[in-house]
């Protein structure tokens, strides 16, 4: 509540103290010589990533549902988006974060379209720049709360890295963030162990499979998806909103 | 006249205070490195397993960076500060390179390193640092380093998750502490090589953050050769 | 007061003499020990003609590994185990405590204990404990109503369902059940799938690791397979690491000859009675 004891003063004689109209309930900060002092955490997050390289690309997927807490808010969040015709990327983590990461890469992508050299930046060069974004606002203590997948073809090769808010980053043929590293990495692992040489429709069901498995399990998961795929024949294309194909009856037993 | 620091106590949104936030900027990321020098060759190996809390991140992280023809510098623990780290000293031994027109030696790459973690004393990288390389007369030698930049020349060292596991095993092994009759022999390069191998059987057996493989880098006057040798899984 | 002629006896249940010293300690900067947890991967199914379990044997203390090959599936009843994950001690305890339990109830009734029964105990005693007991379970068995499964957590709530996971590499082995998982398997089916579950643990958890423990409940008979599949092999060391005779110093030698004594026994004297 307003409390005119401890606000400044007015400001004309009987006049409206500053802050008299925007003080909310809850929203007062006791004034004292004290520091500020709160906790950062992502608010609206999305869940896991998972990616997956094939044969001739890379495929990532991601949910589109935003929870606000432990409240399914908004549930038509796109994540994962085509960089250029090299590269796509996978978001997970807090949305506003990634929007604003979302912002300045679309701007790196213009700076470089204008130099019109004709060239085009590589998954490499996007997975070490943000790897030194991410690196760089941990060290501020203030990150950018996302785990971000970068998947693209480098010189025709599959390419396939992860960053997250530490700034701690690595590559590998299978990459899962979120629930996703505790549930659908086990089954991709002993997938990719079985047969090593996927070709794209395999993966595509594989991802298929583990969105489904994620969704029985993960309570920050929805039914609708979007499936990002970089093919060396193909080019980009981010297809969905793609639906889990769900089957509760095991759920009736008992 | 109000004081500005009064003021801002009424106007937060304006305060000039320090903020004071909440956020672990740390992670420890396992890890371990071993290294063993010779009167003309070093080894050192580090596991290529990459994790946090439970979890293995990948199975294929080399933690080893050559830093010249001579010199290799191991990394175990926090990942993202071993990143920056190699990082800015890959570019530093460049510009020595461009500078001087010849490599830094092994010396000086360790006491620039040195240099470089005390810089960072009061917000350390959290990495268990272990250089090898030759020295000016083509001997083996091994320097290690606490986080902040404390330096300390061996002949044999074991870092990271598995160091302290490790470091009494070698104390014995290739020290020859605590034993009654050592052996006046020098140490050659298939016994260092098998003794490195058998050291991570162990770490793998016993510590949680090591295992998956190891990648091996034998340094000689001839070059670096590469290895690697697997370690079990779970 | 207690003398060797008349001993106290102890009053059951836990002794909680420490509590407040312990407690004084630990404000004062004493470092508390740790416990060993099994870190785990336990699982179990229903299928047709019963239950499987399924463990790890990996126990750790930290981040080293305490225990290479320990037991997880514990015996309750002829017809009855319970696999246990948490603290190392609590699981054995309380398992070892409600199979006693069982055990007097079975001879008391003269019927063969009932999964339920079991059930009921565990969880009644963990509740009562509040979730200090950091023990959580799996119970398996066939009774007179057919196969049962419970997962029960430490703070004494139990669900009963087709199949279940816990621990560490709870996540792990439930993606291998949500994907391979069918009501009716048949025995060779349902093992290799527990398998798969249990190595994905292994595999993917850290707190979990080295070999498969399974055991098969079916009616009337039960099948313990102790090291069902070595997970992982232990590589093969290339150097000897025997210590020749004479490693260990001998810094100087005395030799003391060995006094003979003689004996003479008395005879206890009679007491008083009045």
């Amino acid at each position: 509540m307003f409390n005119p004891l401890e606000s400044a003063p007015p400001l004309w004689h009987n006049g409206p103290v500053p802050g008299a109209f925007y003080n909310f309930p809850g929203t007062q900060r006791i004034p004292a010589a004290n520091p500020i002092t709160h906790t950062q955490s992502p608010v609206t997050t999305s869940t896991s990533i998972i990616a997956i390289t094939y044969d001739k690309g890379v495929l990532i997927a991601g949910d589109l549902v935003a929870s606000y807490g432990s409240l399914a808010r908004y549930r038509n969040c796109p994540r994962v988006i085509e960089v250029n015709p090299n590269i796509i990327l996978g978001a997970g983590g807090d949305y506003a974060d990634f929007q604003y990461v979302k912002s300045f890469i679309e701007q790196k992508i213009i700076d470089e379209d204008c130099l019109d050299d004709g060239l085009k930046m590589k998954p490499k060069s996007l997975y070490c720049w943000l790897t030194r974004i991410m690196y760089q606002r941990r060290s501020k203590l203030d990150p950018f709360w996302n785990n971000l997948v970068v998947g693209g073809l480098q010189d025709g090769v599959p390419f396939l890295g992860t960053i997250d808010k530490l700034g701690t980053a690595y590559t590998d043929k299978v990459i899962c963030t979120g629930y996703g590293a505790h549930i659908a990495l086990p089954i991709l692992r002993d997938a990719l162990d079985k047969k090593t040489n996927l070709n794209l429709n395999d993966a595509k069901a594989l991802i298929k499979r583990c969105m489904e498995v994620l969704f029985y399990r993960d309570a920050r998961s929805f039914p609708k998806y979007q499936l990002g795929i970089i093919d060396k024949d193909d080019g980009v294309k981010i297809e969905g909103p793609l639906t889990v194909e769900e089957n509760w009856n095991i759920a009736y037993m008992t | 006249m109000m004081m500005q620091t009064e003021m801002n106590a009424y106007y937060p949104d304006y305060s000039t205070a320090p903020i004071q936030r909440q956020i672990n900027p740390y992670a420890d990321n396992g890890g371990s490195v071993v290294a063993i020098a010779g009167n003309d060759f070093v080894v050192v190996g580090a596991d290529t397993r990459l994790s946090s809390g439970f979890s293995i991140y990948t199975r294929n992280q080399n933690k080893l960076f050559p830093m010249s023809d001579t010199t290799v510098l191991g990394c175990a623990g926090c990942w993202c500060d071993t990143l920056t780290l190699t990082r800015i000293l890959k570019s530093r031994m460049q510009m020595y390179q461009q500078e001087h027109n010849k490599q830094m030696s092994t010396t000086a790459c360790a006491q620039m390193l040195s240099t470089m973690l005390y810089y960072k004393r009061f917000f350390p990288y959290y990495i268990s640092n272990i250089l090898v390389g030759l020295d000016n007369e083509g001997k083996g030698c091994v320097y290690s380093y606490d986080p902040i930049g404390h330096c300390e020349k061996a002949t044999y060292r074991a870092g990271g998750s598995a160091g302290a596991l490790l470091q009494p095993l070698l104390d014995n092994q290739i020290g020859q502490k605590n034993l009654v009759k050592p052996s006046s022999e020098d140490l050659s390069q298939e016994k260092a090589l098998a003794i490195l191998k058998d050291v991570f059987i162990a770490a793998a057996e016993r510590d949680i953050y090591t295992g998956d493989s190891v990648l091996i880098n034998i340094i000689t006057k001839d070059g670096t050769k590469v290895e690697t040798f697997e370690l079990r899984k779970d | 007061m207690s003398y060797v002629l008349c001993p106290e006896i102890p009053a059951p249940g836990f002794s909680f003499d420490n509590c407040k010293r312990n407690a004084t300690l630990e404000s004062k900067g004493f470092a508390v020990p740790k416990a060993i947890k099994t870190g785990t991967t336990i699982v179990g199914i229903t299928y047709k003609d019963g239950v499987i379990l399924g463990a790890d044997t990996r126990a750790t203390e930290d981040t080293t590994v305490a225990d290479k090959n320990c037991e997880k599936i514990h015996y309750l009843a002829p017809n009855m185990y319970c696999c246990g994950a948490g603290t190392a001690a609590d699981t054995e305890m309380t398992t070892q405590m409600v199979a006693a339990q069982l055990e007097l109830h079975k001879l008391y009734t003269n019927r063969e204990s009932r999964v339920a029964t079991a059930n009921q105990l565990l969880k009644q005693y963990l509740f009562s404990y509040q979730g200090y007991i950091g023990a959580a379970l799996i119970l398996g068995g066939v009774d007179i109503e057919g196969p049962h499964l419970y997962m029960i957590h430490p703070h004494g709530s139990s669900v009963d369902l087709p199949y279940g996971t816990m621990g560490s590499g709870s996540l792990a082995a439930i993606a291998v059940f949500e994907l391979g998982w069918k009501p009716d398997m048949e025995e060779e089916a349902g093992v290799q799938l527990v398998r798969d579950a249990i190595a994905a643990g292994i595999f993917n958890d850290l707190g979990s690791g080295s070999n498969v423990d399974i055991c098969v409940i079916r009616k009337g008979s039960v099948d313990y397979k102790r090291t069902y599949d070595e997970a992982n092999k232990k590589g093969v060391k290339q150097g000897s690491y025997k210590y020749p005779r004479g490693t260990t110093a001998v810094l100087s030698t005395k030799v003391l000859d060995v006094e003979e004594v003689s004996v003479t026994p008395i005879e206890a004297e009679r007491m008083d009675v009045v």
